[in-house]
């Protein structure tokens, strides 16, 4: 009963978008209010329907009804509460639930929040989400139905992938999802702009408050998802440039690239064109990362040949969306009107240089990504691309835009005074060589790579914090008027440092964990010690314990350093036995920004086991980089400009813009 | 890496995972400079049986053998591109995680610098034409409507008077 009303909830959603695709772009036409106004309350009843689709889903798995087949393969009933609930998205038809779930969601704040904007704006911009929107409806109900019964429901059920029974499924997939499906908005924005032909700077500061919640979602839920891979997998590696990893990279390249030609759209009028067609990229890209892990066409070109239906379903709707959206801006870009001018050197031109360079990392990682696909269909040869050539063509790109980082918020808008603004940064140049010299000095005959990569990051951050010295005049006025300034100036300045400062921070975590990463691989017997960057662990003993799904085995280790004992670690190997496969739970210990990590191997006959132990030097750095640069997004998102486009009880002016 | 697969979009693909990991123990030589040369070859192979893995990463077995393979060439005294070429010549260029620069491949390294040059260039230009037609173009055009006018003096109006510090 649940899940056939679940399943009729989702289909009276689709009924719905199909009303809201269509009657507000006739109302926009005929100039007709209340057509137009169909489209908010359509919104916000499909979101209605498909949160009780979803919460059906939900309470399936919850009460682990196995007649449903999702929930026969993906749950178990002795599985965790919270496993049970995340499990629901753990899967393939789930996820698709969630990914349709968070559309509506993002509709439903547009239709909620959206009374600022003028009418036929957002119906346009509503009914364009229900385009996408309906694509999707139809591909769950066609051919990834959740809801599917089974004729004679077994006892108990295939339990969720072990590797998934983490607390990461439960943050790290919604994240994204919040992420990826928020660019959705700005596409639909952008859209909207090309059918109504006009677009000026109001349109980007609407759009700059959506763009940028995506971003953050988008780069707290790679964050997540790379803190996660660490570790589960057992290695101590965080990014492996792999097709998935990629799929969620580009979507944040293009993402970043447009939160700063909004901002030179919204305070000069200028980039419309271009502006317009990221809003159509970034969220592009997020559909081929859908595609690309939903078809099976990474696992093999093969496998994506033989049981084509979801992958050419889903290609169907990537080629009809991104095709589409691309014509549109063919035709109407060119009589969009370009807005301001500017000097190459300008805070304008700064910005279009960080577009440059994010646009080509970009390209870089969707060649290196699609590259190989592309070939084996074309010719049948086969070759990989891995971590050694993104780390060869991707990094080099990001020099010269950190190099350049600093200078932006330096610049004027128009016209810039470059010789100034070096000027302004020759504190942090220097802190910069001083930490390039300390580092050479301490590490002689180690890379060079190492202390000219900090001294970077080093550059970007201390250029960040010179920005703010300079506005607050901090140093040249008395420090109350400082502090007075600093609470004076603009949250959006307060979030480019953080965000700017973010990036130098993850620099220096990546450069310290690949370059001073120490390792102890070898095996163990109870009493044994393994020295690691003058950490000694001493194996204590190894337990067998019963958890409620799995068996387990804990080594118990004592960590000191000099003789003075630190703390305790206990990894573990888990086997669940209704799959009848294994994780490993690493050990971690976290001394200040660096971890110790320890993970286990297999147990040798004479009572050994095989261990890995890592030291790894300031490697959470890596992500507080990012979490920094998700607060400066946060900071921004509160910033005054933006709240007075926020909502605001329009009621009695309706009537007046509707006649636009 | 069909783990990190899994974990990063939840995909359905089941696999058999196993907690064995990538180097072990036994495998590793006694001289530590040779040791880390074939760490540092293993980084650049990949695992054919696995999705985007390298040997040094992968748990599989036949990543096992391939490092084991890698080590006994560099035993017998291989240079590092011997042992590339040795191994290359058995399994195919598929094996390399960076591809050679050859005909088929030539896209795929020329691209990325193409694409910085050809946007590099698409700027100049276009910031040039700008300049020179800026002079012609009447800025005046692009003057509010009547109702934006009536909005902006609403929000103007509506607006509180600026921020003190607090």
């Amino acid at each position: 009963m649940i899940a056939e009303s679940g399943h009729y909830a989702l289909v009276l959603a689709l009924g719905l978008t199909l009303i809201q695709s269509t009657l507000p772009v006739l109302g926009a036409r005929w100039r007709d209010p209340t057509l137009m106004n169909v489209a908010r309350s359509t919104a916000l009843a499909q979101l209605l329907f498909v949160a009780f689709s979803f919460a059906a889903l939900v309470t399936l798995h919850v009460t682990s009804d196995f007649s449903v087949v999702n929930v026969f393969e993906n749950s178990h009933s002795l599985k965790p509460l919270i496993y049970k609930v995340t499990g629901v998205w753990g899967n393939h038809e789930g996820s698709m639930l969630l990914w349709v779930l968070i559309l509506a969601l993002f509709g439903g704040l547009v239709a909620a929040f959206g009374n600022n904007l003028p009418l036929s704006l957002r119906a346009h911009v509503l009914a364009v989400q229900a385009w996408i929107a309906s694509a999707f409806y139809l591909f769950i109900l066609i051919t990834s139905n959740p809801f599917l019964r089974i004729a004679n429901p077994p006892i108990e059920g295939r339990d969720l992938n072990p590797v998934l029974q983490d607390i990461g499924l439960a943050v790290h997939p919604p994240m994204l999802y919040l992420g990826y499906v928020g660019f959705s908005i700005s596409f639909s924005f952008a859209v909207a702009a090309l059918l109504e032909g006009r677009i000026d700077a109001a349109w980007a500061r609407w759009v700059r408050p959506w763009t940028l919640m995506a971003w953050i979602f988008l780069t707290l839920g790679i964050a997540m998802g790379s803190y996660w891979a660490y570790y589960e997998l057992g290695w101590g590696g965080w990014w492996f440039w792999d097709p998935v990893e990629n799929a969620s990279l580009m979507p944040w390249l293009a993402g970043t690239a447009l939160l700063h030609s909004a901002v030179v759209m919204e305070k000069r009028n200028a980039l419309k064109v271009w502006t317009i067609l990221l809003s159509i990229l970034a969220f592009s890209l997020s559909l081929l990362g859908t595609f690309l892990v939903r078809s099976g066409v990474l696992t093999s070109v093969h496998a994506f040949a033989t049981d084509p239906t979801r992958g050419v379903f889903i290609l169907l709707i990537l080629c009809i969306f991104i095709g589409g959206s691309l014509t549109l801006y063919a035709w109407r870009a060119p009589a969009l009107k370009q807005g301001g001018l500017f000097a190459p050197i300008s805070r304008e031109g700064a910005l279009v240089l960080n577009n440059l360079f994010l646009t080509t990392a970009c390209t870089t990682v969707f060649i290196g990504t699609l590259y190989p696909l592309a070939l084996e269909v074309l010719t049948g040869d086969k070759i990989s691309v891995g971590a050694p050539f993104f780390n060869l063509t991707f990094a080099p790109l990001f020099v010269p835009l950190m190099v350049a980082v600093p200078f932006g918020p330096l610049l004027a808008w128009k016209r810039g005074d470059l010789l100034g603004a070096a000027q302004r940064l020759t504190a942090a140049g220097v802190a910069s060589l001083i930490a390039v010299a300390v580092l050479w000095a301490w590490t002689r005959g180690g890379s060079a790579f190492a202390p000219l990569a900090i001294g970077l990051a080093i550059f970007v951050i201390a250029g960040a914090l010179s920005d703010l010295a300079e506005r607050t005049g901090l140093f040249r006025v008395p420090s109350a008027t400082a502090m007075r300034r600093a609470r004076g100036l603009p949250r959006s300045t307060w979030g480019t440092v953080f965000a700017h400062a973010g990036v130098g921070v993850a620099l220096i975590g990546i450069v310290c964990e690949t370059t001073w990463n120490s390792e102890y691989i070898g095996t163990m017997k109870p009493d044994d010690i393994a020295k690691v960057a003058g950490y000694e662990l001493k194996l204590d003993g190894l337990t067998q314990r019963q958890g409620p799904n799995f068996r387990e085995m804990l080594a118990q280790f004592t960590v000191s350093l000099d003789g003075k004992r630190l703390s305790a670690m206990a990894p573990s190997k888990r086997n669940f036995t209704t799959r009848g496969s294994s994780t490993t739970e690493a050990a971690l210990l976290t001394l200040g920004a660096s971890q110790l990590y320890i993970s286990l191997g297999d147990a040798t006959a004479d009572g050994a086991i095989a261990v890995r132990i890592y030291h790894k030097p300031l490697v959470l750095l890596i992500w507080f980089g990012p979490i920094l640069m998700a607060f400066g997004g946060v900071l921004s998102l509160s910033d005054r400009r933006l709240r007075v486009g926020a909502p605001k009880p329009a009621k009695a002016m309706r009537g007046l813009q509707a006649a636009e | 890496m069909r783990k990190l697969i899994v974990i990063f979009f939840v995909l359905t693909v089941a696999f058999a995972a196993s907690a064995a990991r990538a180097v072990q123990p036994d495998e590793i030589m006694s001289d530590p400079v040779k040791e880390s040369r074939a760490r540092d070859l293993s980084r650049e192979l990949r695992c054919m049986v696995c999705q985007n893995q390298s040997i040094d990463d992968s748990e599989a077995p036949l990543a096992r053998d391939l490092r084991l393979l890698v080590r006994e060439r560099i035993a017998a005294g291989d240079s590092d591109a011997q042992v590339i070429d040795f191994l290359v010549a058995r399994y195919g260029e598929f094996v390399l995680l960076k591809p050679r620069l050859e005909r088929h491949t030539l896209l795929l390294w020329l691209l990325p610098p193409l694409a910085l040059a050809g946007g590099g260039l698409a700027l100049w230009m276009h910031s040039r034409r700008r300049a020179k037609s800026a002079a012609a173009e009447d800025l005046s055009s692009s003057k509010l409507t009547a109702e934006e006018e009536a909005r902006l003096e609403r929000l103007i109006a509506g607006e509180p008077a600026p921020e003190k510090p607090l």
